[in-house]
């Protein structure tokens, strides 16, 4: 296979445990360079799980991790903290609940990453920050903090510090979910903007019929395993398994 | 003895304040610094997950917290030149109060680094953020809001109990007084005098405790 094939992000047999719960049973996962993946099933399948497996926020007990480029990541050989770390320079999170610094400013939230670790200068570093808060329609909140900001406003900002970072793979966990309802429409337009521009993302999400516009491939889970994976005009369209159906029934009934 | 009780009040008074000024103040503001240096480690040990060092943090709680100052003072002061370690009364001090700081602040600088939540952590990893810039640059900036308040009490307790210092022949406000009282053998009117003048010391911190706490509460929409 030639690097050019090769996957942005190869997952291949990702277990983890909390406790005597199996949380992840052998998850396999590849994401292309500019592919939008959406990982969608019923809460407490797992998914944010591999999300946070990811980005180093969890560490699994078992599987591999490629990013093209670096080394091979292997759980079961228990990685040194370094490898784990190293996991991060490639992706960046965009959380449920935001979690941005409530100390700091919008545009102070947005360069630390690029300012303090990636040790860019200062007015280069806000410079960017500014033009990307310009695209989100945040650029006058840029000295507001993050509590004087709306939900939506702040999960923008969310996204913003993300992209800062320049990352290979952006990560959304339920990015719409703690937001009132007429706030979602502006967070997912800027994702959508995102795809558009050619981003490669891996989004966690409820909204299924956002997951059916944007992504690319739809990957289902339930109980910690992959049950179905495809393009949205399958799996979210016609399944083939049962209990991919009886999810989007579920879903959509209400 | 034609002088009347308000001369002498007049006349006490500067060598009392003078007392508090190169005495009680600095005593408090050193050993206050110093100890949170030390509390912060201690918190931190406490945090650890490896037992033996979060075992140690708890045991210099528990002695701080269980054992009367005045005994810490005096084990340092009138102690320690027994097994041949002599310390002047000043660093004696020092040591003691911040020892003593280090083990009550300890358990407020805890409290309030879990009290942000751990979705901070993650963002600032997330960020690729290392663990000491985390805590220095996301965690202890919104733990200090939490414990400006309880870490005021604990300075404000510190201001007064430097007044122990006094029995270790350190020449602070309270030894000062002890001493104009006995030669003046006007006891109600010096030491009500004393007591006025931490009073109106710990007044000032108050207001200098609502003042930081309206700044670090900028932030805070309302």
């Amino acid at each position: 296979m030639s690097p050019r094939e090769q996957p942005l992000l190869g997952v291949r047999g990702l277990h983890k445990r909390f406790g005597q719960v199996e949380v992840l049973k052998g998850i396999d996962l590849d994401i292309d360079r500019g592919q939008v993946v959406a990982l969608i099933g019923p809460s407490g399948s797992g998914k944010t799980t591999v999300l946070r497996c990811l980005n180093g926020l969890e560490v699994p007990d078992a599987g591999v991790l490629t990013f093209e480029g670096a080394d091979a990541v292997d759980f079961a050989k228990r990685p040194p903290r370094a490898a784990v770390a190293g996991l991060r320079e490639h992706s960046a999170m965009v959380f449920q609940h935001y979690n941005l610094f409530p100390h700091r400013t919008v545009l102070e939230n947005v360069i630390e990453g690029p300012v303090r670790v990636q040790k860019r200068a200062r007015a280069d570093a806000t410079a960017d920050a500014l033009a990307l808060l310009e695209r989100v329609g945040l650029a006058d909140k840029r000295d507001a903090f993050p509590a004087e900001l709306s939900g939506g406003q702040q999960q923008r900002v969310g996204i913003v510090r993300a992209l800062a970072l320049k990352p290979r793979l952006l990560l959304f966990d339920e990015p719409t979910s703690a937001l009132d309802p007429e706030l979602v429409g502006d967070v997912l337009a800027a994702i959508r903007e995102l795809a558009a521009e050619g981003w490669t993302m891996l989004l966690v999400t409820h909204e299924l019929r956002f997951a059916r516009d944007v992504a690319d491939h739809v990957v289902f889970m339930d109980g910690g395993v992959v049950v179905e994976a495809g393009p949205p005009s399958e799996v979210l369209v016609a399944p083939r398994q049962e209990r991919t159906r009886q999810f989007l029934h579920r879903l959509l009934d209400h | 003895m034609g002088e009347s009780l308000w001369d002498l009040v007049l006349r006490s008074f500067l060598p009392l304040v003078g007392g508090a000024i190169t005495g009680t103040i600095p005593l408090a503001l050193i050993s206050f610094a110093l100890g949170l240096v030390i509390a912060l480690g201690v918190a931190l040990m406490r945090l650890s997950k490896v037992r033996v060092v979060s075992g140690i943090a708890r045991g210099y709680v528990s002695i701080i917290r269980g054992t009367p100052l005045l005994v810490q003072l005096f084990v340092v002061f009138y102690g320690l030149p027994s097994i041949g370690v002599l310390v002047d009364p000043w660093p004696s001090a020092i040591v003691a109060f911040s020892l003593n700081v280090g083990g009550y602040a300890a358990e407020v600088i805890r409290a309030a680094i879990l009290s942000v939540p751990r979705g901070q952590w993650e963002a600032a990893y997330t960020i690729r953020m290392s663990p000491a810039q985390t805590l220095g640059r996301v965690i202890l900036p919104q733990a200090a809001r939490v414990s400006v308040p309880p870490l005021s009490n604990t300075f404000i307790s510190l201001v007064k109990d430097t007044s122990l210092a006094s029995l270790i022949l350190v020449t602070e406000l309270f030894r000062q007084t002890q001493e104009i009282a006995a030669f003046s053998q006007e006891f109600m009117v010096i030491y009500i005098e004393a007591a006025f003048i931490y009073w109106v010391i710990c007044v000032v911190l108050s207001a200098g405790q609502s003042a930081l706490e309206r700044r670090l509460d900028r932030h805070v929409a309302t």
